[in-house]
């Protein structure tokens, strides 16, 4: 199946914000599509020109093999889930519900039917006189759901839309949305800042900062394979360890050299040759951490540390060492904890390792994303 | 206990002069017109009916009825041109906004009255707006542009705007905008929304704007005085006659009497159904 919802190199500024810049993404027909990013990267502007709310200053956009960059919000068949819900105050749910239906002027009868069947799906159909303001929080998200979703868009937009309710509803309502999602089968595209939803829900997400998108995949692929420090420290943690290539080794792999560490094996599908500089970034939960040096193996880094910080979370632990002058986090899952055991701690020197295909090396790195990376609290009386 | 003394204490001073300078002079009104006339000019002894039965023998159920479609179109106008505005004030950014409101109270810097007089030399026969459209061949020298019910209303319009403004404004200054693009996004086009979104929003606003409009209008003296014509006269202007030219303050007051329960009823009906309005809603709380 090929793109259904398409930008092409589309831009928009509003006054010195360049709040996209220069963004092409291709959105197959039925599939859960997310733009994740932080607040003001141009996920929200990205949805408001797929609605029709702004016109691009530059490039198109296309809905169904049609250009629609010029078209008014009213004659596209897309609808969008407000992150305010935006329900009108003065209408019950049903008119709610009933009011691109009633707009596009369809027989009394199909509205009726089509709005019930709507308060059937969100499982409102004793609220049906009511007016937004005597609705929960869930509610109005479930009639905005409606709302949007009586007018069979070719595309469903939804800006941040469980961003107003507390974790618990958050929770219902993701695995609500996914069931709809399932149910009508129709395109989403899911603006949103927090990765866990986009990762529950999407089936390819979009990394986007600064008006550019970092990397387009599956949520394995963002997580495990990111191509950039910044999607590497926004989703997730991950430890960057700035090194240089020393030279290939046989096949896909070759050797790097990091200050203070032996020499590392990496995974080099990137094919960056011998003398150039690379970060590389290891996932802490890849790292192992024991005080018995492990068995050598050529394709896993070891190296010696000293335990820095420990901060027990219940199913896992994490460790913040210090290894070849670099602070390294660690995370620990316990699958059987012994209460006799002697537990690491601060002080403690240990071994780290990892291997050689869970370290990543990223093609584009910048400064200011180690500070996306959650930093260990501050230590007190040390050395 | 002391909230309700510090309350009585702030609202009594305004009570009490309401009391005294609105209620009591109302009445008076309303007494007056029980009472003969005296050939004088003042108020003869005993009391009777006969000025209000003189009333509908009188002619004036044409100026009654002239009063009311003025004021009505005054109203209607007023509110045609407070809508859009409203709107774009509130939709403007803020340094705008404050240039716009400016705009629509400057006006009243100057008296009321000497601004009715420049409407008189505006719409003048030589004057320039008269010059203005017999040069773009829109009116004929010889169309009168003053002294008709036109002028009237024109006037009318011009003193009430600001009225109509600031009520709809304010409304639209709380009014979610966002509800329009949701209104839009679900097909509505763009007049439709304001008909179908913007215009329930600020319904509060409209209410307000129809009632400091149409009630003034009615009571309108000055304006028809001096833009109308013989056949533009108003209740107001009757009610002055009586005083000032017959005489006859029970008649007078008879005619206003009328006037201000022609007010009344409209005003208390938009009271009355506020308060059945006001019942307060159950909200309810998480879960379900």
């Amino acid at each position: 199946m090929g793109e259904f919802l398409e930008f092409r190199d589309v831009a928009k500024a509003f006054g010195p914000i360049q709040a996209v810049d220069g963004v092409s993404l291709e959105i197959k027909k039925g599939e859960f599509f997310s733009l994740l990013g932080p607040s003001g990267c141009g996920k929200t502007t990205m949805l408001r020109l797929a609605a029709g709310f702004e016109t691009p200053d530059r490039g198109r956009v296309f809905l169904d093999g049609a250009d629609i960059t010029g078209l008014p919000p009213n004659r596209r068949r897309v609808n969008t889930i407000f992150q305010s819900y935006a329900l009108f105050p003065h209408l019950s749910v049903w008119d709610n519900i009933a009011f691109g239906l009633e707009v596009a002027k369809r027989p009394k009868a199909e509205i009726r039917r089509e709005v019930e069947a709507m308060l059937r799906l969100i499982q409102m159909e004793d609220q049906a006189g009511k007016k937004p303001g005597q609705l929960s929080g869930g509610q109005k998200q479930r009639v905005a759901v409606a709302r949007a979703l009586v007018n069979k868009p070719q595309v469903l937009l939804l800006d941040e839309p469980l961003a107003a309710l507390d974790l618990k509803l958050r929770q219902r309502m993701l695995i609500e949305l996914d069931m709809i999602h399932d149910e009508v089968g129709i395109t989403f595209l899911y603006v949103t800042h927090d990765q866990g939803e986009a990762m529950s829900l999407s089936d390819r997400i979009a990394v986007m900062d600064q008006g550019r998108i970092e990397q387009i995949g599956t949520p394995a692929e963002i997580y495990e394979a990111p191509r950039t420090s910044f999607v590497a420290a926004f989703i997730g943690d991950t430890n960057f360890l700035e090194s240089e290539v020393a030279d290939g080794l046989d096949g896909e792999y070759c050797r790097l050299r990091i200050s203070g560490f032996p020499d590392v094996v990496a995974y080099n599908d990137k094919g960056i040759r011998p003398g150039h500089p690379v970060f590389l970034s290891v996932r802490p939960e890849k790292i192992r951490i024991s005080r018995d040096r492990p068995l050598p193996d050529t394709r896993i880094n070891v190296a010696p540390a000293k335990v820095e910080d420990v901060i027990y979370l219940g199913p896992t632990t994490k460790y913040w060492v210090r290894a070849g002058g670099q602070r390294v986090l660690v995370l620990r899952q316990h699958f059987r904890f012994f209460l006799d055991e002697k537990p690491i701690r601060w002080k403690d020197d240990v071994w780290i390792w990892w291997h050689g295909d869970d370290g990543f090396m990223l093609e584009g790195f910048r400064k200011g994303d180690e500070k996306l990376v959650a930093s260990p609290p501050q230590k007190v009386g040390e050395e | 206990m002391k909230k309700k003394i510090q309350e009585a204490a702030l609202t009594i001073p305004s009570f009490v002069w309401l009391l005294l300078f609105f209620l009591v002079p109302t009445l008076l009104v309303f007494v007056l017109a029980f009472r003969p006339p005296d050939p004088y000019g003042g108020i003869g002894p005993g009391w009777t009916t006969a000025t209000i039965r003189d009333l509908a023998r009188h002619p004036y159920w044409v100026i009654a009825w002239r009063t009311l479609w003025a004021s009505a179109v005054t109203t209607a106008i007023c509110l045609a041109l407070a809508l859009p505005s409203g709107y774009a004030v509130a939709r403007a950014s803020p340094r705008r906004r404050n240039l716009l409101l400016m705009m629509v109270i400057v006006p009243f810097w100057t008296s009321f009255l000497i601004r009715v007089f420049a409407w008189r030399s505006l719409l003048h026969p030589e004057g320039p707006v008269k010059k203005i459209l017999v040069l773009l061949g829109l009116a004929s020298p010889q169309t009168p542009l003053l002294y008709n019910n036109a002028a009237v209303i024109l006037v009318m319009t011009y003193t009430f705007l600001p009225f109509a403004i600031l009520p709809i404004y304010a409304a639209a200054e709380k009014f979610d905008f966002r509800l329009v693009e949701a209104a839009r996004d679900l097909g509505a086009r763009p007049l439709q929304a304001f008909r179908k979104v913007f215009l329930p929003g600020v319904r509060q606003g409209v209410v307000t704007a129809v009632l400091i409009v149409l009630i003034p209008a009615l009571g309108s003296y000055v304006i028809p005085d001096l833009v109308g014509g013989p056949s533009s006269e108003m209740l107001g202007n009757k009610i002055a006659q009586r005083v000032f030219v017959d005489r006859n303050l029970p008649h007078a007051s008879a005619l206003s009497v009328v006037l201000i329960l022609a007010v009344l009823a409209p005003l208390l009906a938009v009271l009355f159904r506020q308060r059945k309005k006001e019942k307060p809603e159950i909200i309810l709380e998480e879960g379900g």
